[in-house]
């Protein structure tokens, strides 16, 4: 019989101050043994101050076949970066 | 539209950038990724077993710690992999069956057996020597999951090495009985360390795909060698001998010229003849079956509670 364990991403804070990562997957029957095993895989030289489970299933992704007509709204809004503005060289701090 | 999806994939390898899970990639890259991937997963797996003979055995409680955590990052670097590997579809229940039926194979190093606890210390300077040897290009590999997964290893692997040869270290400033046993150790783990790259380029069918693909950086022959290099001195620091007569610095090529490998050897023991095949694949399988009863209770209990989570 097949009883494969679903399959958990894992994501760690490395430490205060940072975001969690993405930092691989693992399989397992439930979330607390998802943390368990996320910390003994992931985190065994002090590599996380706190882990995430996510079960892999309830992640929505963009797709990658879209990926330049998805982003292309992003692309094409130059003006959103400080750089497009031309501001003389004699004004500071700006 | 599959030639546009093939243009896409042959720009994203030319321009040095990584294929990630959704992307499409052709079925002989999905395949041979897999297949490599399993393998050494496998051998992360398999490759606890030498050592791991020896953790009740250790001479020492500071030996012992040292032996534990190294055997379980290996378990760690077989789990990562795996995760890898699922990234392209394969299936982890599916890839241990086939490993304990024989339909994929590990690396041939691991069916010898560990003699005396130099074997452990020699293991962790040579073998783990060999596999960074081999681990530190693929962290360029074309595949992101299996390259993040290798930077991860790597990074564990320096700690492998250098226990051993600091284990070594200490046999060699023991009792001359401790000196043999190293020098021992040393002989006979040589030559199937070498084997460890593969065979010779002339022999090796993929090779010239796999590069193509960026899934392997450089040639078997070509790492072999660096390890031939770098291994001279550091016997030469430890005061053992490497048991090949041939062994020689080359001035000209600025390389060591080392022996024959014999291949015939390196065949009976990849093809499920080495002295310890059968013992080895054994183990994993009842560990396997033995575990099946865990599992579903793991999962019984996981649903009984899911299901009263949501009466409540
Ligand atoms: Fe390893
Ligand atoms: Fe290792």
């Amino acid at each position: 019989m097949k009883n494969e364990w679903p399959l958990w991403e894992v994501f760690v804070r490395g430490k205060r101050g940072l975001n969690h990562v993405h930092v691989g997957s693992l399989r397992a029957s439930d979330g607390e043994m998802a943390v368990r095993h996320a910390r003994d895989l992931y985190t065994r030289r002090n590599e996380g101050v706190s882990i995430w489970v996510v079960p892999a299933a309830a992640i929505v992704a963009s797709s990658p076949d879209e990926k330049d007509p998805f982003f292309a709204p992003s692309a094409d809004k130059v003006y959103r970066h400080p750089t497009f503005y031309d501001i003389p060289d004699n004004v500071p701090h700006m | 539209m599959t030639s546009a999806l093939q243009e896409y994939f042959d720009a994203t390898i030319a321009n040095e950038q990584r294929i990630e899970p959704r992307d499409w990639v052709p079925d002989g890259y999905r395949k041979t990724m897999v297949r490599q991937i399993a393998q050494h997963a496998h051998s992360e797996i398999i490759g606890m077993q030498p050592e791991g003979n020896w953790i009740t055995r250790a001479p020492s409680l500071r030996r012992k710690a040292i032996l534990l955590a190294k055997v379980q990052d290996e378990a760690g670097h077989g789990l990562y992999l795996y995760a890898a590997a699922e990234t392209l579809g394969a299936d982890r229940t599916e890839l241990t069956e086939n490993l304990i039926a024989g339909r994929q194979k590990y690396s041939s190093i691991f069916n010898y057996p560990t003699l005396t606890y130099a074997d452990v210390g020699v293991i962790g300077w040579l073998v783990d020597g060999a596999a960074i040897c081999n681990q530190v290009p693929l962290c360029r590999s074309s595949y992101g999951p299996y390259a993040r997964a290798m930077i991860r290893i790597c990074k564990e692997e320096s700690f492998h090495q250098r226990q051993g040869y600091e284990l070594l270290m200490t046999m060699m400033r023991g009792t001359q009985a401790q000196r043999d046993m190293v020098q021992e150790a040393t002989n006979r783990w040589w030559w199937p360390a070498l084997m460890m790259f593969g065979p010779p380029d002339a022999d090796s069918t993929n090779t010239a795909q796999s590069m193509a693909w960026k899934i392997k950086r450089h040639t078997n022959d070509e790492l072999r060698q660096r390890f031939v290099d770098m291994s001279v001195p550091q016997a030469r620091a430890l005061g053992v001998s490497l048991p090949d007569p041939q062994l020689r610095w080359n001035p000209e090529r600025e390389h060591h010229d080392f022996g024959d490998i014999d291949w015939v050897e390196f065949k009976r023991v990849v093809s499920g003849h080495g002295p310890c095949n059968a013992e080895r694949v054994a183990i994993r399988k009842a560990a396997h079956e033995e575990g099946a009863w865990v599992r579903e209770a793991a999962s019984a209990y996981a649903e009984k509670h899911a299901r009263e989570e949501v009466m409540t």
